[in-house]
């Protein structure tokens, strides 16, 4: 019987059974941030303990510093202190920094795999939930705590149990104006945000097959909001193709053997899952959410479901969330006026997500709508960096967007980026939780950039297609 | 990290008081509001476990479990389903203990915030949705009487009933045999670890 890729690597790494169904498992690449990290850098000084291999461990700023000016120190106290403390830890510890001033900084998630740092067949563990975006090469990649941050750096190794593997096919094809983003919300709308829990997700079919690197990025960064640990699509060309000459994917003959290693490594065509769900991909609507999880979500075209349609036992929580977005069931979410429009994240921040919003702009003379602040936060400073070289930013200042510096910014509004009240913000992030974006009062849409943007420049939440085919669009 | 849970000390059995919190799908966001993040130390979190909603709550003139004074002094907190999902800040475990909670027992929970509990060694301990509604009732009903979450046994009694609950075998045995701080327990593994590395292809570049 054949093995899947979770259980090849997962066995590959095993250092030493612990008990029961539980695993000394090694990790081959640590990304830490200043955020989860002060805290373990301070427990390893108290118990006296080196970094095992530092050059495993790999540091970034990306959830406090601000985005309209990288010049030091920053305006809040606490983020400062924060991001000096990280600098002045990773000075004493030996860990390589991407630093802000080399214009290598950016969130943990895009660096990672922009630096080639993210390869098939690793574990790779982060203080940050979202480290299953990484899963996209082919790797086992999960969040962790402070704590665990601690272990990993005093010994390469965590606990670990196994999961279980549920696949997850998308066949078919999209239909035009569906994004990643469309068909990881529409999956955690069908299965909700508990599917998940004790497995891991592998995601395949023709549509994942088809979806570039960024894209399996977008859809693998979401596999922790549907509730398991780590989500992974099996390696192949598209992977190769986007590693090939990254600063650290592996050269020469090295690359030879390693493309091999991640072909051995790819799920049998005979592997047992768990459980496995198969959706068509021509099914899926561009999606937004409605209430308070990312699963409370539906297609642009919906309305927002009615009590009834929950059991019993939920219903108090969808009441709550209603009444919290102050939406009302059976209604439609076209039309919902927004404060904000927010385009960046671990989940949308990178090259082809802002290409897709430019190329829906440009040459159209669209604007954002008056009173609408709509922010464009790129991912990594490598990010803005190729957008103004290919000058997509004068496209998106043209338009009305503020062009930010790179980081988390409004995605959980640990920096100065926040709402207000309770404003509605359009947003490509990935947690619509209450409070998310810096006002406990804030509420969130989530939806695909290009959503995002249509909504700002109508104002009000609008299924991009219906602007697809405007007239001036041929004025290119 | 540092509390005044002594690293290395068995966690068999948790008494006390208990707190019933209602709701699905708590996440970290709410349990430990992201502004708490900016500190570089855990100290201090306890005050501010649960802060805007007990603040809403406040503000609406309504009492927040936290701040209900039938469960002053609570060390157990009952909760429902997916207790813990979001974010993977440890704040939010880090939060609840040094609040004084020394248990949370709901009817499943987000996997990160478990894990994160176990580093902090505070049991996460799961039951039906029957038990719960069960052991909430109680726990909102009686006044003072003490709930025990028992690891050998695993059986939860309150009030004179006792309920059955689950707890993953490794973390029940880490938690029973004083090894739910890692570190030294990761260690041990000494050369282990070498060997292991130089098995995995790509840990050595490829050599
Ligand atoms: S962009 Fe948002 S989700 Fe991603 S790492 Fe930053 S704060 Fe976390």
């Amino acid at each position: 019987m054949g093995k899947t890729l979770y259980e090849k690597v997962f066995d590959m790494h095993v250092v030493r059974p612990l008990s029961e169904g539980q695993y000394q498992v090694l990790v081959g690449l640590h990304l830490i941030h200043e955020v989860t990290s002060p805290a373990a850098f301070a427990d390893m000084r108290e118990r006296n303990l080196k970094i095992r291999y530092p050059n495993r461990t790999f540091a970034t700023q990306d959830h406090a510093n601000p985005t309209t000016s990288i010049v030091r120190p920053y305006a809040d106290a606490e983020n400062e202190a924060q991001v000096a403390a990280l600098e002045a830890n990773v000075d004493e510890f030996g860990v390589r920094y991407f630093s802000p001033t080399r214009g290598e900084q950016g969130i943990v998630h895009v660096i990672g795999p922009e630096q080639g740092l993210t390869q098939p067949g690793m574990i790779i563990v982060c203080g940050d939930s979202h480290t299953s975006t990484h899963g996209a090469f082919g790797a086992l990649a999960f969040g962790i705590g402070t704590s665990q941050v601690r272990d990993v750096m005093a010994t390469q190794t965590l606990p670990m149990s196994k999961f279980k593997v549920r696949k997850i096919e998308v066949t078919g094809k999209l239909k035009p104006g569906v994004y990643a983003k469309d068909v990881a919300l529409y999956i955690m709308q069908k299965m909700g945000v508990k599917a998940g829990i004790g497995y891991a997700h592998e995601y395949a079919g023709s549509v994942i097959e088809n979806f570039s690197m960024e894209e399996r990025l977008t859809l693998c960064n979401l596999a922790v909001e549907a509730g398991a640990r780590c989500g992974y699509v099996n390696p192949d060309e598209t992977t190769y193709e986007y590693l090939r000459g990254r600063p650290y994917a592996p050269k020469a003959e090295a690359w030879d053997k390693a493309v091999a290693f991640w072909n051995s490594i790819r799920s049998d065509a005979d592997a047992q899952y768990d459980d496995h769900v198969i959706f068509a991909g021509e099914d899926i609507e561009p999606m937004v959410t409605w209430g308070v999880a990312p699963d409370q979500a539906m297609g642009i075209k919906g309305t927002v479901p009615q009590l009834a349609d929950y059991e019993e036992h939920e219903r108090a929580s969808i009441e709550d969330a209603l009444a919290y977005m102050d939406f009302k069931p059976g209604q439609k979410l076209e039309g919902t006026k927004i404060d904000v429009a927010f385009i960046g994240s671990c989940t949308n921040g990178r090259m082809s997500d802002f290409e897709a919003v430019a190329a829906f702009l440009k040459g159209r003379n669209l604007k954002v709508a008056p009173g609408v602040k709509a922010l464009v936060v790129p991912g990594s400073q490598k990010v803005r960096a190729q957008l103004i070289e290919k000058g997509l930013d004068k496209v998106f200042t043209e338009a009305g967007f503020e062009f930010r510096e790179a980081g988390c910014s409004m995605c959980l509004a640990l920096n100065p980026d926040k709402l207000e009240g309770r404003q509605v913000c359009a947003s490509s992030s990935n947690r619509n939780f209450k409070g998310r974006q810096g006002s406990p009062t804030g509420r969130t849409l989530l939806m695909s950039p290009v959503m995002v943007a249509a909504s700002a420049i109508k104002g009000e939440v609008t299924d991009p297609r219906t602007m697809f085919e405007a007239p001036a669009a041929a004025a290119e | 990290m540092s509390n005044e849970a002594s690293r290395g000390a068995a966690v068999s059995q948790v008494s006390g008081r208990a707190i019933p919190l209602t709701g699905n799908d708590i996440d970290t966001d709410r349990i430990i509001p992201a502004r708490f993040l900016k500190a570089i130390t855990f100290e201090g979190l306890g005050e501010n476990a649960f802060a805007d909603e007990r603040a809403s709550a406040k503000a609406e003139g309504r009492v927040h479990p936290l701040d209900d004074p039938r469960f002053a002094g609570g060390a157990v907190l009952l909760v429902n389903k997916n207790f813990g999902c979001g974010s993977s800040r440890e704040h939010a475990p880090q939060a609840l203990r040094r609040y004084g909670i020394r248990a949370v027992v709901g009817e499943s929970f987000g996997e990160i915030f478990a894990g994160n509990c176990i580093a902090v060694g505070m049991p996460c301990v799961t039951v039906s949705a029957e038990a719960m509604g069960a052991l909430q009732d109680v726990a909102a009903a009686e006044t003072g009487s003490e709930c025990s979450v028992n690891l050998e046994t695993k059986t939860i009694t309150f009030a004179n009933q006792q309920f059955p609950c689950e707890i993953n075998e490794g973390a029940r045995r880490q938690f029973v045999e004083g090894r739910w701080d890692a570190t030294d327990v990761l260690m041990q593994a000494g050369d282990a670890i070498g060997k292991t590395a130089e098995k995995v292809p790509y840990f050595g570049g490829w050599a």
